[in-house]
């Protein structure tokens, strides 16, 4: 009999993911896979899990979660999510034990909007096309190419608790990045008038509420077509800023189809596509247009920082009961205290 | 492709697309001597295997070139393929020509009569136009094994729907404007007109050595076949039988 993760509750929309598919795109298969790819590796960092190992991607309102025949150890990272334990609230960013039989209840999202839920040892699931990640809309992956429902049971790989010490985030590593986010213009920037392409960077867009795993989409000022709408369909990436006939900018992301026919007015740079993961409905961005010299050291610097991610995590000592949780709440987040009293 | 066609570039076109992908446009329009340059350009930048290019997509008239930035440069890859160009097709390659049941019509194909209508003929004549023709798959996208083909003989091209269904049925056989499709086994939005359905899986994860049929360059023909035998074939293809015909052309 296998020790399975139960779900009580499934949240918003919680799936099961990994890097994503590689190589599939010519034969229609979108790459999906974590949408903020430094949540995955510092969840699993602080767990213990090699960096890529698949883990649960959470969504604004997070899933009731428990495990009736073991010890497990999980961690979360990425967006900042209410979690409770039993009830009692617990800080995320940080490694917690889950006994057997209690309820693990990530609440909704405070700062940012997915974070990944990763469990020590990971989970057993049979990659499809090379990958366990979940695209809902060819229902590839997962338990049934889905989102998890109540009731779904997830097998665990190696349940029980690692020997190792109790991990956080360090706080300087907690803070979302801010700023305009940095694309190269193309691949079919010619296809926009230059006026089109001045009210795309002088612009600020909000981020709609019908944005999902395939695409952000904007609202804003429109951005103007110099002729023709459509294009020969072509290949997109994550990040691809596609202008459709309304002028509204959508970006494409994890889940996104493999082909489109709008024209793309510039793409987000590899650097920034983990932040494209947080934004919130109703948030503002802005668009700056980078050399591809910087943009390409800013993605070495990325690989660099994923690559030392156990150098962003802080030991923790858990011995009695008020511990970092009671600390970080009196000394950092003072104005938050009566929410959890 | 002896004589020159206008729509073929003396050279690609490079278009950027991010810091980890190329577009390479090697054409105009959608045409089968442009998409044929891509499938040479694929296959033979494929061959040279280069450490850190991710993946290759290739689609009408361009090939996305995705790679790691860390490892090889976009002006690398640029150098590659002019060293490569033109692409040539390999002499005595094998090119693969399907054949394809449909059940056209009914509940299958929901716009037969009406596209007969609209074109003022009978279903079976274009029935008969349909399966006639032979098509190339242009590129697979949009959805996994979803086949784009040209070659739609020009009394059947008619606009594509104002508005797109939001459902149509897995495994349709259906025609917009200039081109024709075969879509997988999944429900998905479309605005094309829904002529059949093919009990054909062109896609199917459980078929491990082979989950997807078709691939740009492949030449496919249409045969129609009855309900009934539809129904039949559609349990065969359930069971991870491969029940298109696939000849091997050497060209």
């Amino acid at each position: 009999m296998s020790v399975d993760l139960e779900i009580i509750e499934p949240g918003l929309s919680t799936t099961l993911q990994d890097l994503g598919r590689r190589g599939f795109q010519r034969f229609g298969i979108s790459a999906s896979g974590v949408m903020d790819p430094i949540a995955l590796a510092t969840a699993n960092a602080l767990v213990g899990n090699k960096l890529e190992t698949a883990a649960l991607e959470i969504t604004l309102a997070g899933p009731t979660l428990t495990c009736t025949s073991a010890e497990i150890r999980f961690a979360l990272a990425g967006a900042d999510f209410a979690v409770a334990i039993d009830g009692r609230p617990v800080s995320s960013h940080e490694t917690h034990d889950l006994k057997a039989g209690q309820r693990l209840s990530i609440g909704t999202a405070r700062d940012g909007t997915r974070a990944v839920l990763a469990v020590s040892g990971g989970f057993q699931s049979a990659p499809i096309l090379g990958s366990v990640s979940t695209h809902s809309r060819s229902q590839l992956g997962g338990l049934d190419g889905g989102p998890l429902r109540a009731g779904d049971r997830l097998p665990l790989a190696a349940p029980g608790l690692p020997a190792r010490p109790h991990l956080m985030v360090s706080p300087a590593h907690r803070r979302r990045a801010q700023g305009a986010v940095r694309v190269l213009l193309g691949p079919q920037d010619d296809a926009f008038s230059a006026e089109g392409i001045a009210t795309f960077f002088a612009s600020d867009y909000t981020v709609t509420a019908l944005s999902d795993r395939m695409g952000c989409r904007l609202e804003g000022p429109r951005v103007q077509h110099a002729g023709a709408v459509g294009i020969v369909s072509d290949g997109t990436v994550f990040g691809s800023i596609q202008i459709p006939g309304n002028g509204q900018p959508i970006i494409l992301l994890a889940d996104r189809q493999t082909t489109g026919g709008y024209p793309k007015i510039a793409t987000v740079i590899s650097a920034d596509l983990p932040r494209l993961a947080q934004l919130r409905p109703g948030e503002r961005v802005r668009f700056q247009a980078v050399e591809e010299d910087v943009a390409v050291q800013l993605a070495r610097d990325m690989r660099e920082r994923i690559r030392r991610i156990d150098a962003s995590l802080v030991e923790i000592q858990r011995t009695a009961a008020p511990t970092s949780d009671h600390l970080l709440a009196c000394n950092l987040i003072g104005g938050v205290i009566s929410a959890f009293d | 492709m002896s004589m020159a066609n206008d729509a073929l570039y003396a050279v690609p076109r490079f278009r950027r697309s991010g810091d980890a992908a190329l577009t390479v446009e090697v054409g105009d329009g959608i045409d089968a001597d442009v998409n044929a340059r891509v499938v040479d350009l694929d296959r033979a930048l494929a061959e040279r295997a280069l450490p850190g290019i991710v993946e290759i997509v290739p689609t009408y008239r361009t090939l996305l070139v995705c790679f790691d930035p860390v490892m090889l440069s976009r002006r690398d890859i640029e150098a590659e393929i002019m060293a490569l160009w033109p692409p040539v097709a390999p002499i005595g390659q094998v090119r693969r020509r399907w054949t394809v049941p449909v059940a056209y019509g009914g509940d299958n194909g929901m716009d037969l009569d009406w596209l007969a209508r609209r074109l003022d003929t009978t279903t079976d004549e274009i029935v008969a136009r349909h399966s006639a023709a032979e098509y190339r798959v242009y590129m697979i996208g949009f959805m996994p094994g979803f086949a784009y083909l040209g070659g739609l003989d020009p009394a059947l091209h008619v606009d594509r729907r104002p508005e797109p269904r939001l459902v149509t049925p897995p495994c349709s056989v259906s025609v917009g404007g200039q081109q024709a499709a075969v879509a997988p086994p999944l429900a998905s939005p479309s605005g094309w007109h829904m002529l059949g359905r093919t009990p054909v899986r062109s896609y199917d994860p459980r078929r491990t050595h082979e989950p997807f049929l078709f691939r740009a360059g492949d030449l496919l023909r249409f045969h129609p076949i009855a309900a009934a035998e539809f129904a039949a074939l559609e349990r065969a293809a359930e069971t991870g039988a491969i029940i298109a015909e696939r000849e091997e052309l050497t060209v």
